[in-house]
């Protein structure tokens, strides 16, 4: 089996998910090729064939320009699957690859289930296991589903390039608004989701954290409702966290968030909800209502 | 302008799933649906454009059985001029490409200027069907987007990516938008709205006359994770589960030392 791999550049870096991508290829025992639009001066480490297109001329946000340079490799190297990243890259060039080539995307994959594919469904409370009827798939890799490759190595390089003119214009980025607190750095995490119900009960959260000695989080709906400042989002577009304890209070367990906190050595969740997906990651599910339980159970850390 | 949303009707998330009997999806009965959540946003933001720019004429769209047009009721109460609604018994089986294909069939001569969805759905999640609108209407499409402001030619949107940067994009009309949590905040429709939206146009064609395609993937199973190997359920009044939790930390872990 043959697949090509998308790498991914942004801000001046080659991003570390292409050694998922890699691993995924190793689990398979597949021949991996990739595929980047970068530098020469930093590229993927391993084995085999490096399609590459340089950035300075294509952008690191240019969909026409990136699809018409992916046809390319694809066309040159007849992979049997072409397998990105289920990021903001990935979900976003995939399809138009996938429509082009007239070829089945399976989104966000998991796992691999003989020759079917494993994805989430209903926000991650179920999985739906899926088979491609086209000759070459399309896939977007759950990031941190697949451990990635160690191996190492150099690549043949074979530069690209296509004529495509973008009708998309790309003025640069904007960072993230930055504050004060650094998640990374606390030992104890408590955060709140959407089961808070109301922005009152922050505070409570906030008092929890505090008889743990540590900060305090939310997931993004809470971020979103202005409740939290976004600079104490847990997740994929938040902070990405492993404190020693993490408490998650209210929190369903979208698939973002658990990318953000799922290293967490020991997860304790709150939650009514006996079948809410954070269940998959929790050492221990309290099931109880938020609002009645973690007023005690500050009160009980304080006195002790 | 004519401009476009496209909604689907998803049950609530905090529902309790059951398997359908063929094992393929989830059972459709003693479910609570709604509007898929990101969708919300792509009718907000479509509401906004249309009473920014004065005249235009908004259509929403969804696919699925009578019971969709609930929502599709919706989103006329928001600011929707008018329903499409394509009369679907067995969209659950349909993949993205089949679904974006039945809207392409039926935008293809509208000549919209504007097109919005949700960036994925909140059951199937899959994230295609806008992008892939746009492919088969050769309309330039931008993802996930958390910012939108037009100026009379000009869309200008950010998109979200990983760690919360975001990325300044602009592009010309007409062109289609799927639409990221936190857009803007989606409006409750008022009591005269929802009135209102029950006078407007809400009409239904059969999906046979709009779909064109074969599918391209099939779904063999759908069932649920396991739980983490050796994960505890705790159960009980609040004191006593302070207790043993208490009690569990201090064994498991070191933040009680």
């Amino acid at each position: 089996m043959k697949v090509l791999l998308v790498a991914e550049y942004r801000e001046g870096k080659l991003l570390g998910n292409i050694n998922e991508l890699l691993g995924f290829a190793g689990t398979l025992a597949a021949e991996a090729a990739v595929f980047l639009v970068g530098k020469k001066e930093s590229l993927p480490k391993f084995t085999g064939k490096l399609y590459l297109a340089d950035v300075e001329k294509y952008r690191e946000y240019n969909p026409d320009g990136h699809k018409a340079l992916l046809l390319q490799a694809v066309e040159k190297e007849q992979p049997d699957l072409i397998v990105f990243s289920h990021s903001s890259y990935g979900w976003d060039l995939a399809p138009r690859l996938a429509f082009t080539l007239k070829t089945c995307q399976i989104s966000e994959v998991v796992a691999v289930e003989g020759e079917s594919f494993v994805v989430p469904a209903c926000n991650a409370k179920l999985r739906r296991q899926v088979k491609s009827l086209s000759p070459k798939t399309v896939l977007t890799l759950q990031v941190g589903a697949f451990q990635a490759s160690e191996t190492g190595g150099e690549p043949t390089v074979i530069d690209i390039d296509a004529e495509a003119a973008p009708r998309i214009s790309f003025s640069g980025y904007e960072a993230a608004a930055k504050g004060g607190v650094d998640l990374t750095k606390a030992s104890v995490i408590v955060s709140a989701g959407r089961g808070i119900g109301k922005p009152e009960n922050i505070a409570m959260i906030a008092g929890l954290a505090a008889a743990l000695k540590g900060e305090y989080g939310a997931s993004r709906p809470v971020v979103d409702a202005e409740w939290v400042e976004h600079n104490r989002q847990v997740g994929t577009t938040g902070q990405s966290v492993a404190p020693k304890l993490y408490v998650a209070c209210g929190i369903s367990g979208a698939i973002q968030h658990l990318a953000g906190m799922k290293k967490s050595e020991f997860i304790v969740a709150i939650n009514t909800d006996r079948d809410a997906p954070i269940g998959e990651v929790a050492d221990v599910l309290v099931v109880a209502d938020l609002k009645q339980f973690v007023p005690v159970l500050t009160e009980k850390l304080k006195a002790l | 302008m004519k401009i476009l949303v496209c909604i689907k009707q998803v049950p609530d998330m905090e529902s309790k799933f059951r398997i359908a009997a063929d094992g393929r999806w989830y059972d459709q009965g003693d479910l609570v649906f709604r509007m898929n959540e990101y969708d919300e946003y792509a009718v907000e933001q479509a509401v906004r454009l249309k009473e920014q720019v004065g005249g235009a004429d908004l259509t929403v769209l969804s696919i699925g059985s009578e019971r969709v047009k609930e929502t599709m009721k919706k989103a006329l109460a928001m600011g929707c001029d008018r329903g499409v609604h394509v009369a679907d018994d067995t969209v659950a089986g349909k993949d993205p490409m089949t679904i974006a294909g039945i809207i392409a069939e039926y935008a293809k001569a509208q000549n919209f200027s504007c097109i919005f969805t949700g960036m994925q759905s909140q059951d199937r999640g899959s994230g295609q069907v806008g992008v892939l609108l746009a492919e088969m209407l050769g309309l330039p499409a931008v993802t996930t987007i958390v910012d939108f402001t037009y100026d009379g030619s000009l869309f200008s949107v950010k998109r979200e990516l990983e760690g919360g940067t975001r990325a300044k994009v602009a592009v010309q009309s007409p062109a289609v938008f799927t639409c990221q949590l936190g857009l803007n905040t989606p409006r409750y429709p008022t009591l005269p709205n929802i009135m209102k939206a029950k006078k407007k146009e809400l009409g239904s064609i059969p999906v046979d006359q709009l779909q064109k395609t074969a599918i391209l993937q099939e779904t063999e199973r759908l069932y649920f994770p396991e739980k983490k190997s050796g994960g505890l359920i705790l159960e009980g009044d609040a004191a006593d589960l302070a207790d043993r939790l208490i009690g569990i930390l201090k064994e498991k872990t070191a933040v009680l030392a």
